[in-house]
């Protein structure tokens, strides 16, 4: 089986980081996996994007322009920019503190999060990218919490950063409530 | 264990575990993430990092490095790489070991940060001045790239020549699972370094100057014996292509695994294709073409360029198939279904249609223009 994922927003949400934690997840489960940036003349604030593939089979090109399996979209442009890309049957995470358009399509799976709403409560903005997972765990088997909780130790090793496992956690936590 | 790694940090690593203890570099996209590594790593791991004023003053410290006889490496992306020609140069006319890093992007000129395949002919046939050359790896995949760092660095020792990393912006940005292993290290002796140890040995002097012909043109002829060694020895070439398979698809690095899509979707359809993935760019695995299946009508060369391997192929093939030429510049990466088109294409068959990003026109080659096939 192969998923093919797009994480898009505005550089600062996290969106890269985001696809690399699944990444970095699917390859500890033993899966083939590819991450590529858009890199480009990227900034605070500007759009930013990454394709990640995950499968069982050797993965040939590593960009997703089409044929979208997962669209994890963080704002509104994103949104606007990939949506007509996700296969029919695809999965659709919206967050929708700052997405706020209604989703035009009703042959694809869309799961709206209130993730920078969420991660406001929790106590940082910085990890509504976390609440996000919320949507993979609610809607996908590829990871479990623990998976996450794994990878956020080998992320997370020094003293001071330690710390910041639980807010992490407790993001993605209050989005499963919601 | 795996770790998850960019191909621009595999490399870097690779290097300081192969026992680089030397790295100079200047800043350019989309190679910074090497520098900014090195910057950091090389110290702790007993080396030397120096962000040199310029890409020419880099070239020209790992001229030295390489002299004291370190195991040393510079890195660059293509107008970079410009610059570093004539040091290069220099390196080939005094014999020194080297791993010279490109992680190129699109041209000429400034060009654009996006990848890039245009900068086969400045790799493989030299940009700097007189009868040279390097011997030119092009990784396909992360780990690949870990690799070939230590093979590149052995390679260099054992023929006492620069040697090249060609890769593309999309392979050194993009991160995939890499097994770390630390490769053995090939120890060569080095009496020809000028290390400081004069009273105990005749003294040793390097240059790549010699004002007298037949000692200049011993030194050429003694140097291209080195090269057909190479050539004989060192070849490295993937090679899908099977009985049956109508269409020879050649491609090398990163693009060659869009190739690798297309391959599959024709599948689909009963048209059978395969690949022949260039490892070496110099030497160039031109024999291959000599032994394919019969089944084999057409070769397509796909580059991210206007066309420069497609010299190499046509070469090799010497008229015994007709070469088909697909590329894209600028920055712009083909899609499995272009490819996948071109082979339709090339077969008579109807093509499909693109719903591409980019509506611009292709870059194919009028193939009259350049010679044909």
């Amino acid at each position: 089986m192969t998923s093919r994922m797009i994480f898009s927003g505005f550089g600062g949400q996290g969106v890269l980081v985001l696809g690399e934690i699944v990444a970095t997840i699917a390859m500890n489960k033993g899966k083939k996996v590819t991450w590529m940036p858009s890199y480009g003349p990227e900034m605070r604030g500007g759009t930013a994007n990454c394709s990640v593939i995950v499968s069982d089979k050797v993965i040939g090109s590593p960009i997703v322009q089409a044929d979208i399996d997962i669209l994890c979209a963080m704002n509104g442009a994103s949104v606007d920019k990939f949506l007509p890309k996700v296969k029919p049957g695809g999965l659709v995470l919206v967050n929708s503190s700052i997405a706020t358009k209604k989703i035009q399509r009703n042959d694809v799976d869309v799961v709206e999060i209130d993730a920078t709403n969420i991660a406001g409560k929790v106590g940082s903005l910085r990890v509504a990218n976390m609440v996000m997972l919320a949507g993979f765990l609610k809607k996908t088997d590829l990871f479990t919490l623990d998976d996450i909780t794994d990878v956020l130790k080998q992320r997370f090793k020094g003293a001071r950063s330690q710390d910041l496992i639980p807010l992490n956690i407790k993001a993605i936590e209050y989005g499963m409530e919601e | 264990m795996k770790v998850l790694m960019k191909g621009n940090i595999a490399l870097s690593e690779a290097a300081i575990q192969a026992g680089c203890t030397a790295f100079f570099g200047y800043p350019i996209t989309p190679q910074n993430e090497i520098p900014e590594y090195m910057s950091a790593k090389m110290e702790p791991a007993g080396g030397v990092f120096i962000q040199a004023e310029s890409e020419v003053g880099a070239i020209n410290m790992v001229y030295g490095a390489a002299a004291a006889g370190a195991r040393t490496m510079t890195t660059s992306s293509s107008p970079g790489m410009a610059l570093k020609q004539e040091g290069i140069s220099y390196l080939c006319g005094a014999n020194l070991p080297c791993v010279i890093v490109n992680v190129a992007r699109c041209g000429p000129g400034l060009g654009g940060i996006l990848p890039g395949q245009s900068d086969y002919f400045q790799a493989t046939r030299g940009g700097g001045n007189g009868d040279y050359y390097t011997p030119v790896y092009a990784p396909s995949t992360v780990q690949e790239c870990w690799d070939l760092v230590f093979h590149s660095f052995d390679i260099a020792d054992k023929y006492r020549t620069p040697v090249m990393i060609l890769l593309d912006g999309m392979l050194g940005q993009m991160m995939e699972p890499v097994e770390t292993k630390v490769h053995p290290r090939l120890n060569v002796d080095k009496p020809w370094a000028t290390n400081g140890n004069a009273a105990s040995r005749p003294r040793n002097a390097i240059t790549s100057l010699s004002l007298f012909g037949e000692v200049l043109e011993a030194m050429n002829l003694e140097r291209f014996k080195v090269y057909e060694e190479i050539a004989k020895k060192e070849v490295m070439v993937e090679n899908t292509v099977k009985d049956g398979d109508t269409v020879a698809i050649v491609a090398y690095g990163a693009p060659s695994r869009i190739v690798v899509n297309a391959i599959d979707e024709l599948k689909e359809e009963g048209i059978n294709a395969g690949l022949i993935r260039p490892i070496t760019l110099w030497p160039y695995p031109g024999d291959i073409f000599l032994n394919l299946p019969s089944s084999v009508n057409h070769i397509l060369v796909a580059e991210l360029s206007m066309g420069q391997m497609v010299e190499d192929v046509r070469l090799a093939v010497n008229g015994k198939y007709p070469v088909h030429f697909y590329g894209r510049t600028g920055g712009v990466v083909f899609e499995p279904i272009e490819i996948a088109n071109k082979v339709r294409e090339i077969l008579g068959k109807p093509t499909k249609e693109i719903e591409s990003k980019i509506e611009s026109k292709t870059a194919t080659q009028d193939e009259n223009l350049r010679g044909g096939i």
